[in-house]
């Protein structure tokens, strides 16, 4: 027994040191890059030509919406006069490039840094989740070789992306400068979130927390720019805005002070370079400071025995989306305290912004109009949660957790519809967290009195029924085609939102265009008076596509895993 | 109620390839039924068609008394299922899972609960994302066998357990035997289903290509006789039943028709027997002798269920 001892006063203690070959530590990274070059072949094109897609139409539609230059100058000027319009962008001088940006880039930006997250995620917190990583890292390969292919492929795919949405502005003939600083805007928002989901894979010890904790982070950034550029100082009548301080804080908001198509600033291209580098050199040294397979925030030991709400399908579907609900509550409270408290300068707003909240708000009250306006936006976000929160029945069948429930009492359709009433308990949730914050923050603003809340709760479930519409239809398609529920879902969703009262109408679309997405039909409350008809129908749809996933679920075999 | 599971001609495609190619299956109230066969014979899918999981294509199905498709969730209250690869919510605890598929089945034996969790050596304040696969292992098997129902779906229950744990689980079989409930252990551990199981059906690329008792099945299969004698062996080669014979000088070798045995053992007295070993097939033989020859199989397994 003594030549262990001797052995083990000689050993160096590794960890910290391990940074004496740094070759080594990279080991085997060319053929993890190119294995992940493989999985994503086609993920990632997937997500690139989406956005440019999206953007190429964006860009369509706002040039042929335009017919002379005061329509851009009217346009411009009237989005950069309304406080909650500059939530989505800073004008920079009126032009058709601009305006479409105003319209499309945090869009654009999101699904940039949501397809960067998932990407870093996917190769890196998912394979240690999964016993991949062991099973990879076993070979030779390096201890941040993972880290690195994972970096490398989602800043290769960023970089494609900017070259590719500048170049869809371009064949739609605009200024081959203003669309590159456009494409670099997006792209270098997702490198960014890449960098983002890189520290969260070392934090959190699965994939769902990891991608949730990014998500988070982006939904803060957004925050920040938004509110940066609502405070800003607005000149020309609104075609030049200068977003204040809180926008500089925020990757989201470095891409609109870029100013394409305007005065352009280049230098917060270094910016995004730089977060990107310090977030990938901090992923790296956590990644050295803990053992694979975990996370640095540590697992707590949990409970022996289920608690009283845990048994019951009900019970474990809320507990099963009780991170996601609390992270989408925060969020929803965040936005509603400061939608409330800026709904003051709402009341300054003229021409054309009066014109467009009145449009869009059904009704010349300005004040109504915007919380109306609000409430439909935040309809839209607590939609995103739903298609989330609901695609777990997807998730869980695929995962083949649901074999062991089915093999119990439980029939399907009373687990299809525990998870399905859960969520939209969670929606109700949200929306009343966002009525109840927005209402609070404005009532003292505003000086109105206390009947303003009962005026936005209500307001705030009408939204309710439009989100069951899309609840219904992802319960459908995952019981109808459960390989394609997921793209179907997020597709439908986001067309609805596309389609809907925030977008449909200012992108000059068709009426039967708009007519396909359900928040199209919600009645405009609390500026309007809640008709019910519309309400009725919505839930009637609801529950016709519920009926319907019901029906096919039970029809088809299981696809779990083998 | 006679049988509990009956399977006839049961037909499964996933699209072109057929897992289960007209499969018969029964098994009798109150047995230990071993499922034999190896990785990718369709065990696993078979139980997924029991469970109402997967949908037949063609042939006859009972479970207790119902049809596994249609009346899935009222026969499910009778069952309990160990899954063969054990998939668990990873952020809720190993006790939290043993109560929600208990709750969820109609309740379970609280005491016997707490008595298997202490008898496996499973830490239930673990999240399932941090357990090894012989524990996630343990979590299906306590929430199963804690469970008090007629029939008990076992698929590779053992895989993954150390030899300790893995004989407390056969411990816990044979109880749950005799209490009158009935088991189907799918496996591909021999000794393990020749430790538990009345009664095996030997499955093989869908189809069954035995079923039976043990007896029946070593009936089916030659004695191997070790001998060593005073004078030579001569020409026990030309016996009937007699295959395979070695000769080393004094010794011999020989594989045994259980039909043949009688005048082998007339042959040997004659020559002076100094010793003598003959050893019953193992399972292993019986398995090896289905799995090694495959054109053999489907002509020969046809013949022995319709015989059964």
């Amino acid at each position: 027994m003594s030549a262990p001892a001797a052995v083990l006063t000689t050993v160096t203690r590794p960890g910290r040191r391990d940074a004496a070959d740094p070759a080594s530590r990279f080991a085997g990274l060319h053929r993890l890059l190119r294995l992940a070059l493989r999985r994503d072949r086609i993920t990632l094109p997937a997500w690139i030509l989406g956005i440019t897609g999206l953007m190429a139409a964006f860009t369509a539609m706002c040039v042929s919406g335009m017919h002379s230059c005061t329509d851009v100058i009217r346009q411009t000027a009237f989005f950069g006069s309304s406080p909650a319009l500059r939530i989505l962008g800073v004008p920079s001088g009126a032009s058709v490039g601009g305006y479409t940006l105003l319209r499309g880039y945090l869009t654009l930006a999101v699904l940039a840094a949501l397809m960067s997250i998932m990407a870093v995620v996917r190769h890196t917190r998912q394979g240690e989740e999964t016993g991949r990583a062991e099973l990879v890292g076993a070979a030779v390969v390096g201890r941040h070789s993972a880290l690195g292919a994972a970096l490398v492929v989602t800043a290769t795919a960023d970089v494609l992306l900017a070259g590719l949405v500048g170049l869809a502005m371009m064949v739609n003939g605009q200024p081959v400068a203003g669309s590159l600083a456009a494409g670099i805007a997006v792209g270098g928002v997702g490198l960014v979130f890449g960098g983002v989901a890189a520290v969260t894979a070392q934090l959190s010890s699965s994939t769902r927390s990891a991608i949730g904790l990014a998500t988070a982070v982006l939904g803060i950034a957004c925050l920040l720019s938004g509110l940066g550029n609502m405070l800003g100082t607005v000149t020309d009548g609104g075609l030049q805005v200068h977003s204040a301080w809180p926008a500089w804080a925020s990757p989201v908001g470095w891409g609109e002070q870029i100013r394409p198509f305007g005065d352009t600033i280049w230098w917060p291209v270094v910016l995004f370079a730089a977060l990107f580098a310090g977030l990938a050199g901090l992923a790296g040294i956590l990644e050295s400071q803990r053992d694979g397979g975990r996370g640095l925030i540590a697992e707590r030991r949990g409970r022996a025995e289920a608690g009283r709400w845990l048994p019951g399908l009900s019970g474990l579907a809320l507990r099963l989306q009780r991170g996601s609900l609390l992270g989408w509550a925060i969020g929803m409270l965040g936005f509603g305290v400061v939608f409330g408290a800026i709904s003051g300068q709402i009341r300054g707003a003229q021409g054309a912004a009066l014109q467009w909240y009145t449009r869009m708000g059904g009704s010349d009250h300005i004040v109504a109009a915007y919380l109306t306006s609000m409430l439909e936006m935040a309809g839209m976000g607590v939609a995103l949660f739903v298609v989330q929160s609901l695609l777990r029945i997807r998730s869980e069948e695929a995962q083949g957790h649901l074999e062991s429930l089915l093999a119990t009492g439980t029939s399907r359709h009373r687990w299809a519809l525990s998870h399905l009433l859960s969520t939209l308990l969670g929606a109700t949730v949200l929306m009343l967290v966002f009525a109840v914050s927005m209402g609070l923050a404005a009532g003292p603003v505003l000086g109105v009195p206390a009947h303003l809340l009962g005026e936005l709760i209500p307001a705030g479930l009408v939204q309710l029924a439009g989100i069951a519409v899309i609840g219904g239809a992802v319960l459908a398609v995952t019981a109808l085609t459960p390989r394609w529920a997921t793209p179907l879902s997020w597709v439908a969703c986001v067309s609805f939102i596309v389609l809907g009262p925030l977008f449909g109408a200012s992108l000059g679309l068709p009426g039967w265009a708009q007519d396909i997405s359900p928040f199209t039909h919600l009645p405009k409350a609390p500026a309007v008076a809640v008709s019910y008809l519309p309400i009725v129908a919505m839930v009637g749809a609801a529950l016709a596509l519920t009926g319907a996933g019901l029906g096919w679920f039970r029809r088809r075999s299981l696809s779990l895993p083998a | 109620m006679e049988t509990v599971i009956e399977l006839a001609g049961v037909v499964k495609s996933f699209g072109r390839s057929r897992a289960l190619d007209h499969l018969d299956l029964t098994v009798r109230c109150g047995e230990v039924h071993g499922f034999l066969g190896p990785n990718g014979a369709g065990k696993t899918t078979t139980i997924r068609v029991l469970l109402g999981l997967l949908r037949r294509d063609g042939g006859e199905a009972r479970l207790l008394g119902g049809d596994p498709w249609r009346d899935a969730a009222a026969l499910h209250r009778r069952l309990a299922y160990v899954p063969g690869e054990v998939n668990l919510w990873p952020n809720l605890t190993g006790g939290e899972v043993i109560d929600l598929l208990g709750a969820l089945r109609g309740g379970l034996d609280r005491a016997r609960r707490s008595q298997l969790v202490e008898r496996f050596e499973l830490d239930p304040t673990k999240r399932c994302r941090a357990y090894s696969k012989g524990n996630r292992q343990k979590v299906a098997l306590v929430a199963a066998l804690a469970a008090d129902v007629e029939l008990y779906l076992l698929d590779e229950p053992s895989s993954g357990l150390d030899p300790l744990v893995a004989a407390t689980f056969q411990d816990v079989v044979r109880e749950r035997r005799q209490a009158g409930k009935t088991i189907l252990l799918s496996s591909h551990i021999l000794s393990e289903v020749e430790a538990l199981c009345d009664r095996l059906t030997i499955i093989r690329a869908g189809r069954a290509v035995e079923s039976g008792t043990f007896a029946e099945l070593r009936h089916l299969t030659r004695t191997t006789v070790s001998v060593e004698t005073a004078r030579p062996i001569g020409s026990i080669a030309g016996l009937p039943g007699v295959h395979g014979l070695s000769l080393d000088g004094s010794r011999a070798q020989f594989g045994v028709d259980p039909g043949g045995l009688n005048g082998v053992l007339q042959h040997l007295v004659g020559c002076g027997v100094q010793s003598l070993t003959s050893s019953q097939p193992t399972l292993e033989e019986i398995f090896m002798r289905h799995y090694e020859d495959g054109a053999a199989v489907p002509a020969a397994a046809g013949a022995l269920v319709a015989s059964r």
